[in-house]
């Protein structure tokens, strides 16, 4: 092994921790709503892209409303910019929610590849329509290039705003952790993952259950794009169908219906897809998660923390 | 005093019909067995009773009310608890989450009702906080049982609750349930160890290809010389 | 009379799309309908059937061409052959890894794999000259015809406008026969491989594979057949796509013309019914090629009109889920050869 090659490894992690950071919180969505919905929302991708551009949308809300600019420190945005990315989250809960009712409630009983086929329909909808408002062409939160800086000691570079993602991705699996562990509806929840049934059986309101799952799913997706915008500087509508093979190979190596099996499946991929431009071209950044996905189907498909 | 009476169920799934006209009835207090073949309904009946399925006729009276057909969420708040033969606990919750959602619909403050589970089952207070799908197959049993009877229900409906147990836990889990029966609920149930099963109950029914064929004491049944060819060995 | 020609001749060129979609159906009602295997690879073996025929068919790589490989200038039977050979290599390779598992993991495997076949085709430029693509492609006979056309136009000066229009386009017309032809052909292989025993096992696999497997048949292997038999089918359409249109490039494989539509349009047609498959073909594609007029009415952009379509097309797939989920034509009441019909 070349130490020019290696040398470059712990850089590569470090660009692995923040893409893992978002792949993670797609993750995290995807196998809450599957474990518990129990099909592959297709969609799920593009309900990224769509919380990624509600957040455009609410940061220009707020720009008109005056509400002052100015950058926390040495980030590249201020005060709307947490606001939008909360906005755009709840927005995009409604928005899910809004589609279970219209549609997937009404096939509740229906195999679970006949939902699947729905949300590839839901999701070239979402997609187009987001198009359709805002053209193919990327947009931007904001211009402006941000420099890295160099972390002492370690001998890494990494940006400001890519801090205030790790750190915000982490806050936003806490409150989830929290949440639950500690609350009814979170236990419900986990419950009702394990098996539906069950907990109908139990009493409880699986109705309920369900559309926390995707009020919470959708919106932890939707901070996921939100960041994977400032991360990339800019986003684009397709922006959703890239992210989601890297997001199920990551549900699925984590175990589907675990939302902590998807938070370690999330960083896992991230850094693998990262440390693999070390060895091969980056265009094929994306075959990794595959590879990896289709070993773990072949040999654990459960994954690691899966019950089903 | 009948406490829950099922009344010329026919019931199924899709296109298979698998009750054709049953009856049981449950009485205050009692222990009712139900028992027979492989494939004779017996689950399909506690199913419908619960209302996971819906009867294609026939009538399920609880307490003087009908509930026929009701979704099984509004049962259960009647008095009415499950416990499924498989995949009868949440295995990545914690002993005590299980019973907490045995006992989500309450919205008192039920810690003395967990503290008498904990009574019933005292091997489950020492594990309390462990994940629930480690554990044994007699403990994960009595996780299940205690979910449900969290709720304090007038009647107890157990799916085989000595499956896939091994025998020394066989006697402990209906021990339990004995010992359940004389705190006040009536217990009905389906079991494959036919001679506990008919042991323990006050009154059994024996069900065979989805129609009644016998029904007495439990006494009685031991001593029933076809019953004993049939389902007894001899 | 004018337009009414240049109706006729857009109608030729609607056909032989809507063909090819057809066949591209046919292909899927095989793996889908019949044996009930979710691909969406499909974008995967159509563009693998299309660049196959453009390396066996076209030209070798000129002085501007990235790419180093091909170009063998074979006839267009083996350009197609060769196309239908290497899909069906690929789909057993596919096939080997994927088919053991349940069904909506390998819906998301073949994402993977249709995902991972598009890069390779955009990045290996040695190969397939990537996004600048391959020109060329030579169409079946196209020089014989042309000649014969012109030497006919040259030779009648007197013709009427709208002859002369019909005659220009001739060409269309042959190919599109060989289209109607293939289509034709496939048909009666879907019909007759259905009703024979072979095809009674893969719908039971559809039904429930355990209790096949049960019976003691070999599911994997049979899911194998299936599944290599429709990506034959596919590589194929991609072929034909290829010698009609003389240029490919890795954009035109996108997800969306190449997978989604053709779900659609069997699902809309009737899953598990081959008339189906091509009904559908030709309807969806009808709406689809339809709304294209409308851009000119709606004062939008064509990128905006283009997502229109896609909506458009997204909520009637949601619509035939939710009121008629077996389709226009519904699964065919199959009876056994044994049996009669």
């Amino acid at each position: 092994m070349k130490i020019e090659v290696l040398s470059r490894i712990p850089q590569l992690v470090i660009y692995g921790i923040i893409s893992g950071s978002i792949i993670t919180l797609g993750a995290i969505g995807l196998s809450l709503t599957y474990g518990i919905l129990n099909f592959a929302n297709f969609a799920h991708g593009d309900i990224m892209a769509l919380g990624a551009f509600l957040g455009l949308i609410s940061l220009a809300l707020l720009r008109s409303l005056g509400i002052p600019q100015t950058p926390f420190g040495p980030l590249s945005f201020g005060p709307p910019m947490i606001l939008a990315i909360l906005m755009a989250m709840i927005f995009t809960g409604g928005v899910a929610i809004f589609i279970d009712r219209i549609l997937y409630r009404q096939m509740r009983r229906t195999a679970r590849i006949t939902l699947l086929i729905a949300s590839v329909g839901v999701a070239f909808g979402l997609r187009n329509i987001i198009q359709f408002i805002w053209g193919p062409l990327p947009q931007y939160y904001f211009k402006g290039i941000q420099l890295a800086r160099k972390v002492p000691l370690i001998g890494v570079k990494i940006k400001p705003d890519q801090i205030f993602i790790i750190g915000f991705a982490a806050l936003l699996v806490a409150i989830l952790h929290l949440f639950l562990q500690k609350t009814k509806t979170g236990k419900a929840m986990r419950a009702a993952s394990d098996n539906m049934e069950l907990a109908r059986v139990s009493g409880i309101n699986t109705e309920k259950v369900i559309l926390w799952t995707w009020a919470i799913g959708t919106a932890l997706a939707a901070g996921a794009g939100i960041l994977a915008g400032i991360e990339n500087k800019f986003i684009t509508p397709s922006l959703g169908w890239e992210m989601l093979l890297p997001i199920f190979a990551a549900v699925i190596l984590g175990g589907i219906g675990s939302p902590y099996g998807a938070m370690v499946g999330g960083m896992i991929i991230g850094l693998s897809e990262e440390i693999s431009t070390a060895f091969i071209s980056t265009a094929y950044k994306p075959g990794v998660a595959f590879v990896i996905m289709i070993a773990v189907l072949l040999i654990k498909p459960r994954g690691l923390f899966g019950v089903k | 005093m009948a406490i829950l009476e099922a009344k010329k169920i026919r019931a199924g799934y899709g296109e298979m019909e698998i009750l054709h006209g049953v009856f049981v009835k449950v009485n205050e207090g009692e222990i009712v067995s139900i028992i027979g073949p492989n494939g004779a309904g017996k689950s399909t009946l506690l199913k419908t009773i619960l209302g996971l399925l819906k009867p294609l006729e026939g009538r399920v009276i609880l307490d003087a009310e009908d509930i026929t057909g009701l979704d099984p969420d509004r049962i259960v708040r009647k008095g009415i608890c499950y416990v499924p033969q498989t995949d009868n606990i949440f295995p990545s919750l914690t002993v005590e989450e299980n019973l907490e959602m045995g006992a989500f619909i309450r919205k008192d403050d039920y810690k003395n009702r967990m503290k008498e589970i904990y009574r019933i089952f005292p091997e489950l207070k020492e594990r309390r906080k462990g994940r629930a799908g480690k554990l044994s197959g007699g403990q994960r049993q009595m996780v299940a049982i205690g979910r449900a009877l969290m709720l304090e229900p007038k009647i107890l409906l157990l799916d085989e609750p000595s499956a896939s147990l091994a025998p020394k836990l066989v006697q402990l889990i209906f021990e339990k349930i004995l010992q359940i029966n004389r705190s006040g609920v009536a217990i009905l149930m389906v079991e494959q160890n036919t001679r506990e099963a008919l042991n323990l109950a006050h009154r059994a029914y024996v069900l065979a290809m989805g129609r009644n064929r016998f029904h007495d004491t439990g006494e009685a049944l031991l001593k029933n010389e076809e019953v004993g060819r049939l389902y007894l060995g001899g | 009379m004018e337009s009414a020609v240049g109706v006729l001749n857009y109608m030729v060129f609607f056909a032989i799309t809507a063909g090819i979609y057809a066949i591209l159906c046919l292909g899927l009602n095989i793996q889908w309908g019949y044996t009930g295997l979710f691909n969406i690879g499909i974008a995967g073996f159509y563009a693998v059937g299309a660049y196959t025929s453009a390396l066996l068919s076209g030209p070798p790589p000129g002085p501007l061409d990235w790419r180093t490989f091909g170009g063998f200038q074979l006839p267009f039977p083996v350009g197609v052959l060769g196309a239908i050979f290497i899909s069906g290599i690929i789909a057993a390779f596919i096939g080997f890894l994927t088919l053991r598992l349940k069904e909506d993991y390998l819906a998301i495997a073949t994402i993977g794999i249709a995902e991972v076949i598009r890069l390779i085709l955009k990045n290996e430029s040695w190969l397939t000259n990537s996004v600048w693509g391959m020109k060329h492609i030579p169409s079946p006979l196209y020089q014989p015809i042309q000649r014969g056309i012109s030497g006919f136009i040259t030779a009648h000066p007197d013709l009427s406008f709208w002859i002369r229009g019909l005659i220009s386009n001739a060409y269309n017309w042959f190919y599109l026969a060989i289209i109607l032809a293939i289509l034709g052909t496939l048909y009666w292989v879907s019909e007759r491989s259905i009703r024979s025993p072979w095809g009674r096992v893969l719908r039971a696999i559809r039904e429930d594979e355990t209790v096949v497997a049960a019976a003691g048949k070999n599911v994997f292997q049979f899911k194998m057949q299936s599944f290599i038999l429709g990506a034959m089918i596919m590589g194929m359409a991609g072929s034909l796509y290829a010698h009609y249109a003389k240029f490919i490039d890795a954009n035109s494989f996108e997800p969306l013309y190449g997978t989604f539509l053709i779900w659609v349009m069997l699902i809309a047609g009737g899953s598990g019914n081959s008339k189906g498959a091509i009904l559908g073909a030709f309807v969806i594609w009808g709406i689809w090629a339809g709304t294209d007029f409308m851009s000119g009415y709606l004062a939008l952009s064509a990128t905006r009109v283009a997502s229109l379509r896609v909506i458009a097309i997204a909520v009637l797939l949601e619509l035939v889920l939710l009121l008629r989920p077996q389709g226009l034509l519904g699964e065919e009441k199959v009876v056994s050869k044994m049996m009669g019909k």
